[in-house]
């Protein structure tokens, strides 16, 4: 599986992202810088890793939304190409106008970072295929605007096309997000955004592995696309 | 000329930082405030007034403001005061 990390300046988490990849894809990841304008050919995934692209300076994600390589890689996207946001990269694609909606400051108005518990709502993506409907996982937050928002037309809409496809599980919201919303998917089903960090619990020294079917989940999907 | 962009949050969207500002006046008690809401101010310089309005307001709309969950508004700004 051929990926691609992008990294804005303020991008923190890249290379946890470029170490969770690694464990599902003897392909290297290829690190792209945000000023080029166009990412590597052939790429099976992109991704927009997490951290505070440009300070979360206007809003998070929203000058990393306007980056030079932001053309090429809203091409691709368009084009197909599975799209992965976390964290500030689920900011960016909602900023860029990839995914509805938005995320706004913690309703405590507080950085959150702690673990807390995700229900798979859609196991029919590309990107959660592994795990069953209904599965309860453990995952990382850390993130201080991870609320997510949107107007009721749109929620509704989520809710019905199925494509809220990650929720706090009851009693885990850590920011206030509208209807539990932890991740959605675009109707297209190739760009997922998430707040929650997968990357970060994909082996045993990290005290779990419960993000690594996200991983495995992407892998096989291109694998079988390939195939 | 200069322009001023006042982006506030859309009336349906709740407003956590207005609301802990109100709570601190409650503290230092000042009475009577009914609710408050805040935003920011981005000032803006431009070289050329040439349908300065709809510049800024294209401004606005691809960057300035989040119109999901923001409002905004276009102050001109008097250059003789």
């Amino acid at each position: 599986m051929k990926s691609a990390v992008i990294l804005f300046p303020g991008t923190n988490r890249e290379r946890d992202m470029v170490a969770a990849l690694r464990k599902v894809t003897d392909a290297e990841p290829i690190i792209v810088w945000h000023a080029e304008t166009a990412l590597p050919d052939g790429l099976d995934l992109i991704v927009l890793p997490g951290g505070f692209s440009y300070g979360d300076y206007l809003r998070a994600g929203a000058i990393s939304a306007h980056s030079p390589i932001m053309r090429d890689m809203v091409r691709r996207a368009r084009a197909g190409v599975p799209v992965l946001g976390v964290c500030n990269g689920f900011q960016a694609l909602c900023e860029a106008g990839l995914l509805p909606g938005a995320l706004m400051r913690n309703a405590s108005l507080k950085f959150v970072c702690r673990e807390v518990k995700l229900e798979v709502i859609n196991a029919r993506t590309a990107f959660t295929h592994l795990y069953r409907p209904g599965q309860v996982i453990r995952c990382p937050v850390a993130h201080h605007d991870g609320n997510y928002f949107a107007d009721a037309t749109t929620l509704d809409r989520l809710d019905a096309e199925n494509r809220i496809v990650l929720r706090y599980a009851q009693g885990t919201n850590p920011n206030g997000s509208q209807r539990d919303i932890a991740g959605i998917i675009n109707d297209a089903g190739n760009i997922l955004g998430m707040m929650p960090h997968p990357e970060d619990l994909t082996e045993p020294l990290h005290g779990g592995t419960d993000g690594l079917a996200l991983f495995l989940s992407i892998a096989t999907a291109m694998q079988e696309k390939a195939a | 000329m200069k322009a001023r962009i006042i982006v506030t949050l859309k009336e349906s969207v709740l407003d956590p930082q207005g609301q802990a500002i109100e709570g601190a006046l409650a503290a230092l008690g000042f009475a009577g405030v009914a609710s408050v809401r805040q935003g920011k101010i981005i000032d803006i310089e431009l070289n050329d007034p040439a349908d300065a309005q709809a510049r800024l307001e294209a401004m606005c709309e691809k960057l300035l403001a989040n119109t999901v969950i923001e409002d905004y508004r276009v102050e001109m700004v008097s250059e003789n005061r």
